[in-house]
């Protein structure tokens, strides 16, 4: 690898632990409407991150923003070391491929069916035969348990945990080293709950990736997570503390002492219901 | 208990004030938005199978629609000008006016407007959709570029096929308005056509054709820029495809108005008539 040629080495055994995404004091605000504040953490080669806390607390825009889909109002990202803004557009596209985003409703193209959705970044990034991408797209549905045949519906006649999945072989289509997953389980059964976080842990068993996943869901974080961070909202914070309110493994979340975690992980209301004034 | 609280109450020099920076700001926006297409424009065009697609359903399937009012819209103005030109003996001059503003004015709007309202609206709620649901973060994640991808080829479609829709709608009104007045109004076809030939010149067609161009340039950027900055819900969605047919349909008005100056002046530069020696 050189220096400041990010991404152009492979995720070997050696590199893995190496930070891979940083995010320095990210900031970012929708007109008068602050969602992060001084935000601060790392992703390292290999590992599969879980981000957890409350609706509206920015999980989703942090990870997008770690993405490069959307920029911070203050702080800088950096991928391997090297801050985005010293990117070119074309650099940051083409390193942008290195990260594959599942979007929380999986964001399919409407207007084309399941194989032209799968087959779309190949088509746009590379000079694939219409043979050998018929062949990756067959292979990409099986790896994600569904039938080849499936590949000619739209994205309107699939059901919401087939459309996750189809998401997902989407994202895999480009075999990125870092993949994204934006509550992946979110309105899913618990059966298909336990399918989607089977597929998770089978794709990195399969390939060294690295995996960040938003979610709401403790089943998740105790099946796939080697590290929590968990966000709290800023409408919630006391003065002068940080938004990561915690960061260790799924064991000590669940361990934690501290009411802020406890209460989410456990899913107990506490003192919300008298601020909600329900008692 | 907690009552709501009333909103403040805003003087009238800050909400001008507001005013006037959302509208810099929107126009500001809209320039930025109008200088990406142009740079992707000449950076090459999308996959031929998405622009041709594009142009089928900008084009090909607005065809019914212009050809049935441009029809009924030559035959309104031989029906409104018979009374008036029949008190005057002069029913045979109709040809001139009714052609002259179909291919000078009625023509370019009526097709322009058709499109804004059939096209336009259905861009801007269909981009707006995308951005809500996130396929326009998907295609970005996916080695894409939006306005490469989805604004490149409606610009294109609307831009290169909208002075064809105008030379329809220009066709069928001018046939409608000449078999009306002469089939059911009983007005000599010679005369109407030789009054038509000598007062509707190469230029009027042309500069209508021109202007048509501008407008469907203007409903690409207008839809496409308020379906990308479009609002979240359905209620956004909603508000995305309004807004971008009353913005387009205000700016085609407007455009009309200056761009027919402009090339009227350009008209008698080149060839001064008697007005310019008195």
């Amino acid at each position: 690898m050189q220096p400041g040629d990010p991404f152009s080495d492979p995720f070997t055994g050696e590199e893995s632990g190496r930070s891979i995404i940083e995010l320095r004091g990210i900031s970012r605000s929708f007109g008068s409407q602050e969602v992060l504040r001084n935000v601060s953490l790392d992703i390292r080669a290999g590992e599969t991150v879980c981000l957890i806390g409350e609706s509206g607390c920015g999980k989703s825009v942090t990870m997008k923003i770690m993405a490069s889909l959307m920029q911070p109002t203050a702080g800088k990202v950096l991928w391997n070391d090297v801050p985005i803004k010293d990117r070119t557009d074309e650099e940051l596209v083409r390193d942008r491929l290195r990260f594959g985003y599942l979007f929380q409703g999986a964001a399919l193209f409407d207007s084309l069916s399941v194989f032209e959705n799968i087959a779309f970044g190949l088509r746009q990034n590379t000079t694939m035969s219409d043979k050998f991408l018929a062949e990756l797209v067959t292979e990409r549905l099986k790896d994600v348990g569904m039938s080849p045949a499936s590949a000619h519906k739209m994205p309107s006649e699939l059901s919401g945990g087939m459309r996750k999945r189809v998401g997902l072989a989407r994202t895999l289509a480009l075999m990125p080293d870092i993949i994204l997953y934006d509550e992946p389980t979110t309105g899913l059964d618990p059966i298909m709950i336990d399918v989607i976080n089977t597929l998770i842990l089978k794709t990195r068993k399969r390939r060294p990736v690295t995996s960040v996943i938003v979610t709401h869901e403790m089943s998740t974080v105790r099946k796939v997570a080697d590290r929590v961070i968990m966000f709290y909202p800023l409408s919630r914070l006391e003065p002068g503390q940080p938004q990561i309110v915690f960061e260790g493994t799924p064991e000590e979340a669940f361990a934690s002492e501290d009411p802020q975690v406890s209460q989410f992980v456990y899913g107990e209301a506490g003192e919300r219901m008298q601020e909600l004034s329900l008692l | 208990m907690s009552s709501v609280p009333t909103p403040r109450k805003q003087s009238v020099v800050n909400a001008f004030g507001q005013l006037v920076i959302e509208f810099v700001q929107a126009t500001g926006d809209l320039a930025l938005f109008a200088t990406s297409i142009l740079r992707w424009l000449c950076r090459g065009l999308p996959r031929r199978s998405v622009v041709v697609e594009c142009m089928y359903e900008v084009g090909v399937r607005s065809i019914p629609v212009v050809l049935i009012t441009g029809m009924f819209i030559g035959m309104v103005l031989a029906v409104q000008g018979y009374q008036q030109f029949h008190l005057m003996r002069m029913e045979t001059r109709m040809g001139a006016v009714i052609n002259m503003a179909l291919v000078a004015e009625l023509g370019p709007v009526l097709a322009a407007t058709m499109l804004a309202g059939r096209v336009g609206s259905a861009m801007a709620a269909q981009l707006g959709t995308m951005r809500v649901t996130e396929q326009i973060d998907a295609l970005r994640a996916l080695g894409a570029n939006p306005i490469q991808y989805l604004v490149v080829p409606r610009f294109l479609s609307c831009f290169l096929l909208i002075p064809l829709l105008t030379v329809m709608a220009d066709a069928i009104g001018v046939a409608g308005g000449w078999v009306f007045s002469t089939q059911v109004l009983g007005v000599d076809a010679t005369y109407y056509w030789h009054y038509s030939t000598e007062y509707v010149a190469a230029w009027d067609v042309g500069a209508g054709i021109l202007k048509s161009m501008f407008f469907g340039a203007a409903i690409a950027l207008i839809a496409c820029h308020r379906g990308f900055k479009c609002g979240a819900g359905a209620e956004g969605v909603g508000q995305a495809a309004t807004s971008s047919f009353v913005l387009s349909f205000v700016v085609i008005l407007v455009l009309d108005f200056f761009l027919g100056m402009f090339l009227n002046d350009i008209y008698w530069t080149l060839w001064p008539g008697p007005s310019s020696f008195v």
